[in-house]
C-alpha cells in the first residue's frame, strides 16, 4: 500500500469526488486523546488500590517500630486503651475467624443448594422471579442486619436456648454470624449458579443419555465440573465474612475474647477498626496506629482470599468459555 | 438373555432400577426438598427480616420522621431528616464522581485495552479485587488521605468520594457487561461506513448500551447509600442540620440507625426500625427502577 506514489492517490480522490479522501494520513488527535483519558479513568482504580496500601501500611510500620511484630500476632491479651496496654492481636482474630466460621456454616451449604435449584431445577419463570428476590438480601444494609440480629435474633435464640433467659449474652457471635451468613448466601449461589450455567449441555445430555436422573446429573457431573468457580464463590463468601463490620459492631460485641464458645461476646478485627475510628482519637497516639496495623492484616487476610477466588474463576473460564 | 426374561430375576436389573419405578425415588424427592429449603431460607429471613422491621417501626411511621431532626435527649419529637437529606446528596455527588469515571474505565477496558498486556490484566485483577475490599478499608483510605490528608474533614465532599472510589469497580464491572453485550456486527458496519473507532463507541455502541449501563449504576449507588462502616470511619455522627454544601458536615441514615441502635431506651429501637423502613423503601424503589430499566429495554440482538 505505501508503495503507491502520492500522485496515484491523488489521482484516485479525484475520482472519489472528495479530494484527499483516500488520504487520509493526518492522525486524529481526538482519537488519541480519548484513549489517554480513558486509561486515566481505568488507572483510578490502580491508584485506588496504592492509596489503601500506603495509608495501610506506612502507619502501621510506625506501629511496628513501637510493638514488636511477634507480640502483635501471637499475644493473647487485647487492651490498646488501657494504663497498661497489650497488643497482642489473637482476641480480635479468634472473634472474627468465630463470626466466619459461623456464617460461612449458614452461607456456603444454602448457597449451594441454592445454586443447585435455581441452576439445575428451577423453570425458567421460577428463576426469573427468585433469583432477584434472592439478590434482595445481599442488597440490604449491613447495619440493618446488625439491627435484626441484635434485637430479633439475640431474643429469639435466648427463648429456645436452655439457660433461663440469659444465655447468649446481649452481644453474642452466634446471632451475628447467623445473621451474617444469610447475608452472604446470595453472593455465594449467585457465582456459584454462574459456574454451573458455565458447564456444558452436553456432559449434561451425556448422563442423562447414560441413565442418570437430575440429583445424579446434580451432585456427579454439574457440581464437580463446576468445582473450581464454586470454590471461588465459597472464597468471596469468607472474605465478605470476614470483612463485614456493621452486624459484628451491633450484634457481636466490642471487648475482645479469647474464647471459643460462640455464645459469648467477642470483638472482630473490623469492629475494633470502626469503634475505635468512632472514638475520635488523636492522631499519631499508639492506640490510632493499631486501627491501621489491624486494618493492614485485614486487608491482608481478604487479599489473599480474593485472590485465590480470582484465579479460581479464570481457571473455569479457561475451560468452558 | 433373552428380553422376555422378568426384570427381577436378570442381573442387570439390579443396577439399573430406574425402568421400573412409577414415580420419583425418595432419594430424588428428598434431594429436591432440601434444595428447595436451601431457597427457603434466605427468602424467609427476608421475609421476616422485613415484616420485622415494618411492625418494630409502625408506631414511629409518620411525618415526624421526616420533619423533625434528630436528638438523643427526647425520642418522642425525634426524627431523621437531616439523615434523609444527608443520604440523597452523598448520593447525588457519588454518581457524579463515580458514573463518569466507571463508565470511561469500562469503555477503555472493553474497546481499547488489549487484554493480553499485562498492564490491561493487571487493571483487570486489580478491579476484581478491588470489588472485595472490605467496605471499612475504604473508610481508612478515605480518613487518611481525603478526610485528614486534604484537610476535607467529615464533610458531603469526603463522604461522597470515599463512597464513590468505593463503588467504582461495581461501576465499572457491570458497564463492561452492558458493553461486551453490544453484538460486534454493530461496531463493524459502524467502522465499514467509515466512523472512526471513537465515533462509533460514542454514536453506536454507548447508546446501546445505556440501558445496561443505567441497571448497574443504580444497583452500584444502592450499594453506597446503604454503606455505614465507610461514613463511621470519616468520623460521621448525627447533626441536627440539613447539608448545604460540598463543604457542610452531615449524618446518614445508616449512620443515624446505627447511632439509635446503640441507644439504651427502648423508644430508639423503635426509631431505629422506623429510619431503616425509609431506607429499605429508598433501597428498594432503586431497585425496582434497575429491575425495570433491564425488563423494559431488554433486546434480542
Amino acid at each position: 500500500m505505501s508503495s503507491t506514489s502520492s500522485t496515484q492517490v491523488d489521482k484516485r480522490a479525484a475520482v472519489a469526488g472528495t479530494p484527499g479522501f483516500l488520504q487520509q494520513q493526518r492522525s486524529r488527535h481526538g482519537e488519541k486523546l480519548v484513549v489517554v483519558l480513558l486509561l486515566l479513568a481505568a488507572l483510578v482504580s490502580v491508584a485506588t488500590t496504592l492509596g489503601i496500601v500506603l495509608s495501610l501500611f506506612v502507619p502501621a510500620a510506625e506501629f511496628f517500630a513501637e510493638v514488636p511484630v511477634t507480640d502483635f500476632l501471637f499475644g493473647t491479651s487485647w487492651s490498646p486503651t488501657f494504663a497498661n496496654p497489650q497488643f497482642g492481636v489473637l482476641p480480635l482474630i479468634v472473634g472474627t475467624l468465630l463470626t466466619t466460621a459461623i456464617a460461612s456454616v449458614v452461607a456456603l451449604p444454602l448457597g449451594l443448594g441454592s445454586a443447585v435449584y435455581l441452576s439445575e431445577y428451577a423453570t425458567d419463570r421460577a428463576r426469573r422471579t427468585l433469583k432477584p428476590a434472592l439478590e434482595v438480601l445481599a442488597g440490604i444494609p449491613t447495619v440493618i442486619y446488625g439491627f435484626f440480629a441484635l434485637t430479633l435474633i439475640t431474643p429469639f435464640l435466648r427463648w429456645i436456648l436452655p439457660g433461663g433467659g440469659d444465655v447468649p449474652s446481649i452481644y453474642n457471635s452466634l446471632s451475628a454470624g447467623l445473621v451474617m451468613g444469610v447475608m452472604i448466601i446470595p453472593t455465594v449461589a449467585s457465582l456459584s449458579e454462574d459456574a454451573m450455567s458455565a458447564v456444558p449441555n452436553g456432559l449434561r445430555q451425556g448422563a442423562f443419555a447414560l441413565g442418570s436422573n437430575r440429583r445424579q446429573v446434580s451432585t456427579r457431573v454439574v457440581v464437580p465440573a463446576a468445582l473450581s468457580g464454586i470454590t471461588a464463590a465459597f472464597m468471596l463468601g469468607i472474605s465478605r465474612a470476614i470483612g463485614e463490620t456493621m452486624i459484628v459492631v451491633v450484634a457481636g460485641g466490642l471487648q475482645p475474647n479469647m474464647s471459643l464458645n460462640p455464645l459469648e461476646f467477642h470483638q472482630t478485627m473490623t469492629a475494633f477498626i470502626a469503634a475505635t475510628a468512632a472514638g475520635d482519637i488523636a492522631t499519631g497516639t499508639i492506640v490510632y496506629k493499631t486501627i491501621f496495623a489491624v486494618g493492614a492484616l485485614l486487608f491482608i487476610m481478604t487479599f489473599v482470599m480474593n485472590m485465590i477466588s480470582i484465579r479460581l474463576v479464570r481457571k473455569y473460564r479457561e475451560v468452558y468459555e | 438373555m433373552t428380553i422376555t426374561s422378568p426384570p427381577s430375576k436378570s442381573p442387570t436389573a439390579s443396577s439399573a432400577p430406574l425402568l421400573k419405578t412409577t414415580g420419583e425415588p425418595l432419594r430424588e424427592r428428598a434431594f429436591k426438598w432440601m434444595l428447595w429449603f436451601c431457597m427457603a431460607v434466605g427468602l424467609i429471613t427476608l421475609v421476616v427480616l422485613l415484616t420485622y422491621v415494618v411492625i418494630k417501626g409502625w408506631s414511629r411511621l409518620d411525618a415526624r420522621l421526616i420533619t423533625n431532626m434528630p436528638s438523643s435527649v427526647l425520642p418522642e419529637t425525634a426524627g431523621a431528616q437531616s439523615a434523609i437529606t444527608g443520604t440523597l446528596w452523598l448520593m447525588v455527588f457519588t454518581a457524579l464522581w463515580s458514573l463518569p469515571i466507571g463508565i470511561m474505565a469500562a469503555i477503555y477496558l472493553e474497546e481499547y485495552g488489549n487484554p493480553n498486556r499485562w498492564y490491561n490484566r493487571a487493571i483487570e485483577i486489580n478491579l476484581l479485587n478491588l470489588a472485595a475490599v472490605p467496605s471499612i478499608v475504604f473508610g481508612i483510605l478515605g480518613l487518611v488521605f481525603i478526610s485528614r490528608g486534604m484537610g476535607f474533614g467529615p464533610t458531603i465532599l469526603t463522604g461522597s468520594l470515599t463512597l464513590a472510589l468505593l463503588v467504582l469497580p461495581v461501576v465499572v464491572i457491570s458497564s463492561r457487561e452492558a458493553i461486551r453485550a453490544v453484538p460486534q456486527s454493530i461496531r463493524a458496519g459502524s467502522l465499514a461506513l467509515g466512523a472512526t473507532r471513537w465515533q462509533t463507541i460514542y454514536r453506536q455502541v454507548l447508546p446501546a448500551a445505556i440501558p445496561g449501563i443505567a441497571t448497574g449504576a443504580i444497583l452500584a449507588l444502592s450499594r453506597a447509600i446503604g454503606e455505614a462502616a465507610p461514613l463511621l470511619m470519616l468520623g460521621v455522627s448525627f447533626v441536627r442540620f440539613n447539608p448545604d454544601g460540598l463543604m457542610s458536615n452531615f449524618t446518614a441514615l445508616p449512620i443515624q440507625i446505627y447511632s439509635w441502635t446503640t441507644e439504651a431506651r427502648p423508644e430508639y429501637a423503635d426509631l431505629a426500625a422506623a429510619a431503616s423502613v425509609v431506607l429499605l423503601i429508598i433501597l428498594l424503589s432503586m431497585n425496582s427502577v434497575a429491575i425495570y430499566i433491564r425488563n423494559k429495554t431488554q433486546r434480542r440482538w
